[in-house]
């Protein structure tokens, strides 16, 4: 996946709550067996009418938002389904980073495996960034991952981030060989509960 | 004197689990847990299976994982795969198939008499068992909370995971105790009380728990009705819920295909009865429901929090951009709604307990004019034993279309969409913007709350169509 070092761009306010993985990729751009070609589906009917024209009102179809790297949003972001789908599309439109004051927990999890930024905030640091997105003046920010800041405008914020996290980020490297280095403890751990409990292998 | 205190710490049901499954710790926050079962459809899968192949990787433990066709098929009934219409459709019930084939999964495909949605297929075969870790494709996973077993949903990502390593990098929840006591007035099924589970705390209220249900309600009910409760979970965010498996569960489970047999049955049996908190395990967090004050309750917005009781009104601080979607206004009273469809059916609520009490309520009524009825069964063998008790012709008679198994109208990935505009009675899980068709308006609630709607054509209170209780 591509690494997230530091990544600096325009940030789109998106402040309503619970924006679920119905919205962010509707079904019809479900019906496929690779990742490819799901840019047009995300947030796609907010983006544009039954004929398929693009909304003027909607914040991604503006100047400069049309560009945006990063989307501030509200409580419970990317609630709803599991489909992966919804992070691919949202990559595919350009976006590097959500930020929300909380996050819905499997889309949190499909973020961090492809290489999404997905960062939880308190209320106050979000009030700033949804403040500094709002206008065209202030959207530009700067994430610097290493050092674990959102540069705005006016002001550096800080954010905490579990180190594994921030490696597999940083590197981009693949989660599945990670775990597959550590083969031996899963083997070991196999052993240990056929014995203890070999009822959960009758099933080979 | 002293005694090491983790060998002593009183622990809750689900922190039991996560020390049974840890492999290795990896920081604070996070263990590396390993998957009993792993459960896959037709449209989170593909992709999963195509990174296992591009990094030439081998699925570590085939036996430990079934494939189920459910969200995109249609439900009326085919006799070959080249009559789905729908080609995108079509390709990906072809890929699980042809990825099943090349590495020995089993596979419950279109046409087995055991195909049907995945958390209602997975406990009628015995494959869900109380102390297991199980992880699905699907956000509903939760479901199987109801057995005692730590289950969640997953992306494709992590399914690709799950199948090269059997195991999933797992972020450690803190325990939230819902506790539920008190008698479920008539016409108040699981359905409800999870829908007040939802209202109280919020759509985000249980995000970062892992909710046990406990209390006398819970106890009293049937384990059907405990994955309706466990299912609808996620609703509130949570990534898991948690039921202590009883006698109820060991009476489901046992002689089912699946379930442990023999002498393994004896000591998983054993083993199952410490799955239970700690008298003095501490919770992060205490919810406390008072069942014999639940009514009947409908959702009115676009996020399943928004409900109200059935006996009242759109509320007057309702949220303005859910209101314009729905085509309501504050204040309006519910039971003056009229529907256009009325929909039984989902993981949540298709199950034989579910169309029996729908059928109660449509025993010699009729679908009012004007609304389309539909009811499609969770799996194949629901549909069957609902044939054989009669209550197909309860449906049919009533004018309801009846349907083969799948996920259908629930997220309308197949040919069951809501045209724009119109309103729905649903036994679903989920009344987002778009989620049952673009601009489908869709009100949430029990499968008894949707039978009375489809015959009266409005919104309607159960309970004025029941027997009183004797």
């Amino acid at each position: 996946m591509t690494p997230f070092q530091t990544v600096s761009g325009v940030a789109a306010p998106l402040p309503m709550a619970n924006i679920d993985t119905d919205v962010i990729m509707p079904k019809q751009f479900l019906k496929r067996i690779d990742r490819e070609g799901l840019a047009i589906g995300a947030f796609h009917d907010l983006r544009f009418d039954e004929t398929g024209k693009p909304r003027p009102d909607f914040i991604l179809n503006k100047l400069p938002y049309n560009a945006a790297k990063f989307l501030i949003c509200g409580d419970n972001f990317g609630c709803g389904s599991s489909r992966e789908y919804a992070v691919w599309g949202l990559q595919q439109l350009g976006i590097r980073a959500i930020i929300a004051p909380s996050i819905a927990g499997i889309f949190f999890g499909n973020c961090e495996k492809n290489g999404l930024l997905a960062l939880t905030l308190p209320q106050p640091d979000i009030d700033h960034l949804m403040h500094c997105a709002m206008s065209g003046d202030t959207c530009m920010m700067v994430i610097d991952l290493n050092a674990q800041i959102i540069h705005t405008a006016s002001k550096r914020i800080s954010f905490d981030i579990p180190d594994a996290r921030k490696q597999l980020l940083l590197s981009g490297a693949d989660h599945v060989q990670q775990t597959l280095d550590q083969t031996d403890l899963i083997a070991t751990f196999e052993a240990d509960q056929a014995d203890r409990r070999p009822w959960l292998w009758s099933r080979g | 004197m002293s005694v090491c205190p983790s060998m002593t710490m009183p622990k809750t049901l689900y922190e039991k689990l996560i020390d049974q499954h840890c492999v290795t710790r990896i920081d604070a926050d996070h263990v590396l847990l390993y998957v009993d079962f792993h459960i896959m459809n037709e449209y989170t899968s593909p992709q999963a299976f195509a990174g296992l192949h591009s990094a030439a990787r081998p699925v570590r433990r085939a036996g430990a994982h079934l494939a189920v066709i459910d969200h995109v098929n249609p439900t009326r009934p085919i006799t070959d795969l080249s009559q789905i219409a729908d080609s995108g459709g079509r390709l990906q019930i072809e890929t699980l198939g042809q990825n099943c084939a090349r590495h020995g999964i089993e596979l419950f495909d279109l046409f087995d008499p055991r195909q049907g949605i995945e958390h209602v297929v997975v406990p009628e075969n015995g494959f869900a068992w109380p102390g297991m870790v199980i992880a699905c494709g699907d956000s509903h996973t939760t479901t199987y909370g109801a057995f005692g077993a730590l289950a969640y949903g997953i992306g494709t990502s992590e399914i690709e995971h799950v199948l090269a390593t059997q195991t999933l990098v797992y972020r450690v929840l803190a325990p939230m105790q819902v506790r539920i006591d008190g008698a479920l007035p008539l016409g108040v099924s699981a359905k409800d009380i999870v829908m007040a589970f939802v209202k109280d705390v919020g759509a985000a209220g249980a995000s970062g728990y892992a909710v046990e249900f406990t209390g006398s309600t819970v106890a009293a009910l049937s384990v059907e009705a405990r994955m309706t409760l466990c299912n609808m979970a996620v609703e509130a965010g949570a990534r898991a819920a948690l039921i202590a498996p009883d006698a109820t569960v060991f009476n489901y489970l046992q002689g089912r295909p699946h379930a442990p047999k023999g002498a393994d049955w004896e000591a998983a049996c054993v083993d199952w009865q410490t799955l239970q908190s700690d008298p003095d395990a501490r919770f992060a967090k205490t919810v406390t429901i008072d069942a014999s004050t639940i009514a009947p309750l409908v959702t009115w917005g676009t996020s399943p929090d928004q409900s109200v009781p059935i006996t009242g009104c759109v509320p007057e601080q309702a949220d303005a951009r859910a209101l314009d979607y729905m085509g309501l206004h504050a204040g309006q009273q519910l039971t003056d709604i009229t529907i256009d469809r009325a929909f039984i059916g989902s993981c949540t609520n298709a199950r034989i307990e579910d169309l029996r009490r729908a059928a109660t309520i449509l025993r010699g009524r009729r679908v009012a004019g004007g609304v389309t009825a539909l009811v499609v069964p969770g799996s194949k063998q629901v549909r069957a034993m609902a044939e054989d008790e009669g209550l197909d012709r309860i449906f049919k008679d009533a004018g309801f279309e009846w349907r083969g198994a799948g996920c259908s109208m629930c997220l309308a990935m197949n040919d069951d969409v809501i045209p724009e505009g119109e309103r729905c009675a649903s036994s679903t899980n989920r009344n987002f913007e778009g989620r049952q068709g673009r601009g489908a308006r869709t009100h949430l609630m029990s499968p008894e709350m949707v039978a009375a709607a489809a015959v009266t054509g409005t919104l309607t209170d159960v309970r004025t169509m029941m027997d009183p209780a004797p």
